[in-house]
């Protein structure tokens, strides 16, 4: 029940507690409990509004940053991606098997603004290795959801 | 010459055409009209199939098969029915044809001719009765009823059998009704022709769309395999409608007797479709499931939404189909849904259109989005509440 309620809500999480009820075929109730333990269980950790911000005039940036770093003895990654994570600029970060090690995502107002955080905060970091920067230029798919077409209900007439 | 619309054959001009189509035709002029009316999938057919397909075109495999099919479609099936079903075919017990509607259509002609009569349980699918018809043979309907949870059950069954039935139609999970035969059922069905002279066309191309239990096919029922063609298709399970492409599976001098007809009025069915159906058969059993839960969330939504606005509706548990009873209103099914459309600008199917008998209910269908489902429950709860009065 409690995975049919996430991958729901995952989908959409402006569904109602009456609508997951329906769906699933149980009660508001046995729904409303499930969805408060999965928040006490730090499960569903928020609610966020998926956006397309290349259809609105903000002129942001993203990117993805690849760094390697040398593992801290008794911390491992944790403590280097923990200063990393800390910058308010820093919208993810992710531990990698593979050629490099720490997967992060920026935000900032342009280019430059970028390529600066990268240049002073996280390349001079002890335990950085060395970092290498990929700017978004458009995202096609993201989260499940198609951002570059609209699919539409092509279906015709047909006696059936 | 003459005009031309008198050299018809009579017996093609004298068949009504489907009740179905002259709503959409409706629809599709109306600005702003939700359809409930569609008998396919919204989904899109999963991307490795349609890769399959595309592979097939770039290697160049733009020519017939043979005429029952690719034999590794033909393998692949045989492999898929043992799998899922537990029911072991040969290739040469196998052939594939364009959709399901060709494979009723050919098991009808092979052995139905003038004197024969067909039984068909209804309301179901619109097409039986005109291919029985059309071989020269009487469709016998026998009509299920709500109470029933629209089974066919032993007695309705027995009272329709003559000296003349040739043939038993099969149609579950059910179009428009949703309902389904379970182990039970089927073998209460059984008994009663066991000792008769009657084959079985099955028509099982909702099975993989069963929401309680699996779908249990007729050919598994014991005894039955020999006289049943189990008739099937890619469209509904995999989301393939546009492909055409279906297939029966039963006993050799039938399917070999099939396969005549097929020759002369097919030759064979379209390749690509074939090359994508095997890459369907061998990696799609996830896609499916998680087309069936989904249906499954839509279906509880579509059958709640009815019921809370007071009117009867059957628990489907089979299709993509909801039948809600709303003769409560005092409208006829043709009535209730040229004013729903009017009205409230939602499409739905009068039962009318399935049988006779389907007078009294609509068929609603929930190859929808949860969304557009719940707007139109909304717009048909208004309606309901101002015409009940």
């Amino acid at each position: 029940m409690k995975n049919d309620i996430l991958r729901l809500l995952e989908r959409d999480s402006r569904y109602t507690h009456e609508q997951l009820a329906t769906m699933l075929g149980t009660t508001t109730d046995v729904v409303a409990a499930a969805i408060k333990e999965l928040e006490d269980e730090k499960i569903i950790l928020g609610y966020k509004t998926l956006i397309n911000w290349e259809r609105t005039d903000r002129d942001n940036i993203s990117a993805i940053i690849t760094i390697k770093i040398t593992p801290q003895r008794g911390d491992g990654y944790d403590k280097i991606a923990e200063r990393i994570y800390k910058y308010p600029q820093v919208k993810g970060v992710t531990l990698m098997s593979g050629s490099f090690d720490l997967l992060v995502s920026v935000e900032g107002k342009s280019l430059k603004d970028v390529a600066m955080f990268v240049s002073e905060k996280l390349a001079p970091m002890d335990g950085v290795v060395s970092t290498n920067t990929h700017f978004t230029l458009k995202t096609y798919k993201k989260e499940n959801v198609i951002f570059t077409s609209e699919e539409l209900d092509d279906r015709e007439v047909i006696t059936i | 010459m003459r005009d031309v619309a008198e050299m018809i054959s009579p017996h093609i001009a004298d068949m009504a055409p489907s009740g179905i189509r002259k709503f959409f035709d409706i629809v599709a002029e109306m600005k702003d009209a939700i359809s409930l009316g569609v008998g396919e999938p919204d989904f899109i057919t999963p991307w490795t199939i349609r890769e399959a397909g595309i592979y097939a075109l770039e290697k160049g495999h733009t020519h017939y098969t043979s005429n029952a099919g690719l034999k590794e479609l033909r393998q692949e099936l045989c492999r898929y029915t043992h799998r899922t079903y537990g029911l072991d075919y040969e290739e040469d017990e196998t052939l594939i044809t364009v959709g399901g509607s060709e494979a009723i259509d050919l098991m009808v002609r092979a052995i139905i001719s003038k004197g024969d009569e067909a039984l068909i349980p209804e309301p179901s699918f619109v097409c039986y009765k005109p291919c029985v018809t059309m071989a020269g043979g009487t469709p016998v309907p026998i009509v299920t009823r709500e109470e029933d949870e629209f089974r066919l059950t032993p007695e309705a069954l027995a009272e329709k059998i003559t000296d003349r039935t040739k043939l038993l139609v099969l149609p579950y999970p059910n179009n428009p009704t949703g309902a389904i035969m379970e182990k039970e059922s089927l073998e209460a069905i059984a008994d009663v022709i066991r000792d008769k002279d009657i084959l079985v066309l099955s028509d099982e191309i909702y099975g993989a769309l069963t929401y309680q239990g699996s779908h249990v096919p007729f050919a598994s029922i014991d005894g039955m395999k020999e006289r049943t063609v189990t008739i099937n298709g890619f469209s509904k399970a995999f989301a393939m409608t546009g492909w055409r492409l279906g297939y029966a599976m039963g006993p050799k001098p039938l399917i070999k007797a099939m396969l005549k007809i097929h020759q002369y009025a097919i030759m064979c069915a379209p390749t690509t479709s074939q090359y994508a159906a095997v890459e369907a058969l061998r990696s799609c059993d996830d896609d499916v499931a998680a087309m069936r839960d989904e249906y499954n969330l839509r279906r509880r939504v579509m059958v709640k939404g009815f019921r809370d606005m007071g009117l009867s509706c059957f628990e489907p548990m089979g299709a993509f189909y909801v039948f809600p009873n709303i003769s409560s209103l005092g409208l006829s099914s043709e009535d209730f849904a040229t004013q729903l459309l009017k009205e409230e600008k939602v499409a739905v199917v009068p039962g009318t259109a399935f049988g006779d008998s389907g007078e009294g209910f609509v068929r609603c269908s929930y190859a929808y989005s949860v969304k557009n489902i719940e707007t139109a429950l909304d717009r048909i709860s208004s309606f309901v509440r101002r015409h009940r009065g």
